[in-house]
C-alpha cells in the first residue's frame, strides 16, 4: 500500500493531519507545566495493521484476564479467600494505597468492579502479545483511537475500503448501552464526572459526553441531599443515577477519601452505597492493577479460572520478595525498574539506556521501600514502520485495546497505538514525546 | 441544562460580542482620524473612555498614542476586555461546554483565536495600518453567527448564547453612543460643523448603519441619530432591539409566553423594554444623553444579575447548607 505513494505525498497528507489535529482543538494538557500548555497527540498516518487471526487470541486473552481480576477484586473486597489460600500474600494487598477499607462488605451491580478498562500490551521479536500493565480505574486515549480512525478514513479513502477494516465506531453505543444498565431504572440519567478543563484527558471526556449525548459535569456541578446525587440545572434540581466517573477514587467523596479534594461531591459514597447511584469504574479497582499484583495475575487466572492465561505477562521480579529484591539488585542494570504506584511513563529507569548514577540512584530506592518497585527484562519490543520527517523508519509501539464489561464482556476491535516518536526510545507515554497510530483490525 | 453550562454558553455570547465590538470601535476610530483636518491631534482618549476601562489605561500607559490604545483594545491581554482576552475567555468557555456547541462553531471559535494569537505573534499594532487584520476578526465572528444561525438547534443553550450577545450589543451601542460625549470638538462652536458630522457619520458606520440611516432619515441630525440608535424598531444594533431580542430570549428559556413575568430577570429586564418602548427621543434628551446612558447601562448589569440568580445560583443554597453543616 506505502509503495504507491510517493515520500512528498506522504509528507503532505501527514502535514494537512496535524493542521487538522489543530483546527479542531484535539489537544491536551501537559501535567507540570503551565496552565494553557496545549499539545495535539502526533498522529502517525501509517496504520498498524492486524490480522483477524491474531486479534481472535487478543480478544481472548483479554476478556479471560478482566474475568479474572474482576473475580479477584470481589474476593479483595468480600471473602478475601485468595488471600487465605495465600495464593497472593496479604500484605501485599493491604499495603498498596489503592486498597479502599471503606469499600469493604460491598458488592456492585451484578458483582461487575471494572466496567471500562485497557490493558496495555507489548509483542515480541517473535510477534507474540504480552501483558505490560492493566488498567482498571480510569483508562483514557479511547477518544484518540477515534478520532484517528475519522482522520485516516479521510487520508486513506480508497486503501481503506479495500482492506476489510473492523469499524470502531459502535463505541460510544456500546459503551452508554452499559452506562444505562447499570441503573435500575428504565431511562437512567446518566453523567461523565470530569476533574475540568485543565485535566490532561478533558478533550476525551467532553468528546464522549458528545457522542452519548449525556451531561458533562464537574463536581460543583453536583450537590448531595438524602443520600441521592442531583445536578444543579437552570430549572433545579435534577437526580443523577449514573455517574461514568473520570477522577481518582479518592477524589470522590471528601467525607470518605480525601478531605481536600474540590472535584467530587460530598455524599456521594453513601449515595453510592445505598444504590441511588451507580459508578463505572466502581472505586476501589486500583487494587487489581497495582503493578505489585501484576505479578501474581497469571495466578490469579488460574485460582478463579482454572485456566492458563491465553496472554502472558512481561517476566516480572518482585521487590518485596527476598529472592526478586537480591536479583534485581544484582542485575539493575539490564532491568527495567517501575515504581509500583506511578503511571504516564514517571517514576522508571530504563537499566541499559541509563547511567551509572541513576543505577546506584534507583538501586537506593529500591532497598528503601522494596513495596514500591518491581522490575522486569527489557524487551525487545517490535517496531512497525513510521513516517519520520520524509523517511519511513522503524518505531517501537504498544497496544492499547479497550474492554467493556456490561451484561457480557466486549473488546472493541481496534486499538490505540501509541508509538515512541524518538529513536530507539522505549517510551510511548504523550506525555514523553510518544504519538498514536490508527489500529486497523481485519476482519481475517 | 446545567447552571455552569448555560452561564458559560451566556458569558460566550458576551465575549464574543464584546470582541467584535471592539473590532468595530478600533476600525471606525482609525477611519475618523484619517479624515481629521491637518494640525488636528489624533483622539484615542474618547475611545478608551467609552469602554470604561480610562483608569486601568492610565495606571499602565501614558500618552494615548495610536499604537499604544490599538495594542489595549484589540491585544492586550492585561486588559481583561481587549478583543483577544475576550477571544481567550469565549474559547476556554467554550472548551469547558464543547459537548454543547456544534463542531463547527466550535471549530470557527478556535480558529480565531489561533488567528488573533497569530496577530499577537506578529505584532500587528505596530503596523501601519492594522485595520487589515482588525477586520478580518470581525468578519470571523460573523461567520461564527451565520454559522450558529443555520446549524444550532433552538433548545436553551442557543437562547442562553443569544441572551448574552444581545445584552451585550445593547451595552456596546450605548458606550459608541457615548463616545460623541467624550470627543472633544475644538471648540464648542464647532457643533453643527463638518467637523461635528463627520463624527456622527462615523459613529454610523460603527454600527454598520449608515446607509440604513441615511435612507430613513435623511439628514445627518443628532436627535434622529440618538432616535435611530436607542429606540428603533426595526435596526439589530440599536438598543431598544436589542433589549426586545433578549427579552424574547428570556421568555423562551423560562417557557413563558402570556404577558407579565415570572422572575426578577423577566421583571427588570420587560421594564427596561417598555419604558424604551413608550419613550420619545425628547425624553431622552431632556434627561441629557450621557445621563441617560449612564443608567441605562446599570440597569443593563442589574438584569445580568438577575439572571446569574435566577439561572446560575439555583442550586447553591443547598450546597451552602451542606458545607456548613
Amino acid at each position: 500500500m506505502l509503495e504507491s505513494i510517493t515520500p512528498e505525498k506522504l509528507m503532505e497528507l501527514q502535514g494537512a493531519t496535524d493542521r487538522a489535529q489543530v483546527a479542531m482543538g484535539m489537544t491536551f494538557n501537559v501535567y507540570h507545566e503551565n496552565k494553557g500548555v496545549e499539545k495535539i497527540l502526533p498522529l502517525d498516518i501509517i496504520p498498524r495493521i492486524i490480522s483477524g487471526k491474531e486479534w481472535s487470541i487478543v480478544e481472548r486473552g483479554l476478556k479471560q484476564r478482566i474475568r479474572a481480576l474482576n473475580l479477584f477484586i470481589d474476593d479483595i473486597y468480600n471473602n478475601q479467600k485468595i488471600l487465605k489460600d495465600k495464593i497472593v500474600p496479604e500484605d501485599m494487598v493491604y499495603s498498596s494505597g489503592n486498597f479502599l477499607k471503606p469499600l469493604v462488605g460491598m458488592t456492585p451491580p451484578k458483582g461487575v468492579w471494572c466496567h471500562i478498562s485497557g490493558s496495555d500490551l507489548v509483542r515480541d521479536e517473535k510477534g507474540d502479545f504480552y501483558v505490560l500493565e492493566d488498567n482498571l480505574r480510569v483508562p483514557s486515549g479511547v477518544s484518540y483511537l477515534l478520532e484517528n480512525r475519522e482522520i485516516l478514513k479521510r487520508v486513506f479513502p480508497t486503501t481503506f475500503r479495500g482492506m476489510n477494516v473492523r469499524h470502531v465506531s459502535d463505541y460510544p453505543n456500546m459503551l452508554f448501552r452499559m452506562l444505562q444498565q447499570l441503573s435500575g431504572k428504565e431511562n437512567p440519567v446518566v453523567g461523565l464526572l470530569t476533574p475540568g478543563i485543565y485535566n490532561s484527558a478533558y478533550f476525551e471526556h467532553s468528546y464522549l459526553a458528545l457522542l452519548m449525548g449525556i451531561e458533562l459535569v464537574v463536581g460543583q456541578d453536583l450537590v448531595v441531599n438524602n443520600d441521592k446525587v442531583y445536578m444543579k440545572t437552570t430549572k433545579g434540581l435534577h437526580q443523577v443515577d449514573v455517574i461514568y466517573r473520570r477522577i481518582d477514587d479518592t477524589f470522590l467523596d471528601p467525607e470518605v477519601f480525601n478531605p481536600n479534594s474540590m472535584l467530587g461531591a460530598k455524599g456521594l459514597f453513601q449515595a453510592y452505597k445505598k444504590g441511588n447511584l451507580a459508578l463505572a469504574n466502581a472505586p476501589g479497582t486500583g487494587v487489581a492493577d497495582d503493578k505489585a499484583i501484576y505479578a501474581y495475575v497469571p495466578r490469579i487466572i488460574k485460582y478463579y479460572l482454572n485456566e492458563e492465561p491465553i496472554i502472558h505477562n512481561v517476566k516480572t521480579h518482585i521487590c518485596a520478595e527476598k529472592e526478586g529484591l537480591n536479583y534485581v539488585l544484582q542485575h539493575i542494570e539490564d532491568l527495567v525498574v517501575k515504581e509500583t504506584n506511578a503511571a504516564g511513563g514517571y517514576g522508571m529507569m530504563i537499566g541499559p539506556k541509563s547511567t551509572k548514577e541513576e543505577h546506584e540512584k534507583f538501586r537506593a530506592l529500591v532497598k528503601a521501600n522494596p513495596r514500591n518497585y518491581i522490575a522486569q527484562p527489557t524487551l525487545a519490543l517490535s517496531t512497525v514502520p513510521t513516517l519520520v520527517n520524509d523517511l519511513i523508519e522503524p518505531r517501537h509501539v504498544d497496544l492499547r485495546p479497550f474492554i467493556l464489561y456490561g451484561e457480557d464482556i466486549e473488546v472493541l476491535p481496534g486499538a490505540l497505538t501509541r508509538v515512541a516518536l524518538k529513536k530507539g526510545s522505549l517510551v510511548v507515554n504523550s506525555s514523553q514525546g510518544g504519538g498514536s497510530k490508527d489500529t486497523w483490525v481485519l476482519y481475517e | 441544562m446545567l447552571s455552569r453550562v448555560a452561564e458559560s454558553i451566556y458569558w460566550l455570547g458576551r465575549y464574543v460580542e464584546r470582541a467584535e465590538n471592539y473590532a468595530r470601535f478600533i476600525d471606525v476610530n482609525f477611519n475618523l482620524m484619517l479624515d481629521l483636518p491637518p494640525g488636528l491631534k489624533e483622539q484615542w482618549e474618547p475611545l478608551i473612555a467609552a469602554t470604561g476601562d480610562l483608569d486601568s489605561y492610565k495606571g499602565r500607559f501614558e500618552n494615548f498614542d495610536r499604537l499604544e490604545t490599538i495594542y489595549f483594545l484589540a491585544f492586550d491581554l492585561k486588559n481583561p476586555n481587549s478583543m483577544f482576552s475576550c477571544i481567550s475567555k469565549a474559547r476556554e468557555n467554550a472548551r469547558t461546554v464543547r459537548e454543547k456547541i456544534t463542531k463547527e462553531s466550535w471549530e470557527k471559535l478556535n480558529e480565531v483565536y489561533l488567528f488573533m494569537k497569530e496577530g499577537v505573534g506578529n505584532e500587528i499594532w505596530k503596523q501601519e495600518d492594522p485595520r487589515e487584520f482588525i477586520n478580518s476578526v470581525k468578519y470571523k465572528i460573523q461567520l461564527l453567527y451565520g454559522i450558529g444561525d443555520n446549524s444550532v438547534a433552538r433548545t436553551e443553550g442557543w437562547y442562553f448564547v443569544r441572551l448574552g450577545q444581545f445584552l451585550e450589543r445593547a451595552d456596546k451601542t450605548s458606550r459608541i453612543l457615548d463616545v460623541k460625549y467624550h470627543i472633544l470638538l475644538p471648540s464648542p462652536k464647532e457643533v453643527g460643523t463638518t467637523l461635528d458630522i463627520l463624527h456622527w457619520m462615523a459613529l454610523l458606520k460603527s454600527v454598520s448603519g449608515f446607509n440604513i440611516y441615511r435612507q430613513v432619515y435623511g439628514n445627518i441630525e443628532p436627535a434622529k441619530i440618538v432616535e435611530f440608535l436607542v429606540l428603533n424598531k426595526y435596526f439589530p444594533r440599536s438598543i431598544y432591539y436589542c433589549l426586545a431580542e433578549a427579552e424574547d430570549c428570556l421568555q423562551k428559556i423560562y417557557g413563558s409566553a402570556s404577558k407579565g413575568y415570572r422572575n426578577s430577570a423577566e421583571k427588570r429586564l420587560g421594564s427596561l423594554c417598555s419604558q424604551l418602548e413608550y419613550s420619545d427621543v425628547n425624553d431622552v434628551i431632556s434627561l441629557g444623553l450621557h445621563e441617560f446612558l449612564d443608567d441605562l447601562q446599570l440597569k443593563i448589569n442589574h438584569i445580568s444579575d438577575a439572571i446569574h440568580n435566577n439561572f446560575f445560583r439555583i442550586g447553591d443554597s443547598l450546597s451552602k447548607k451542606q458545607q456548613t453543616q
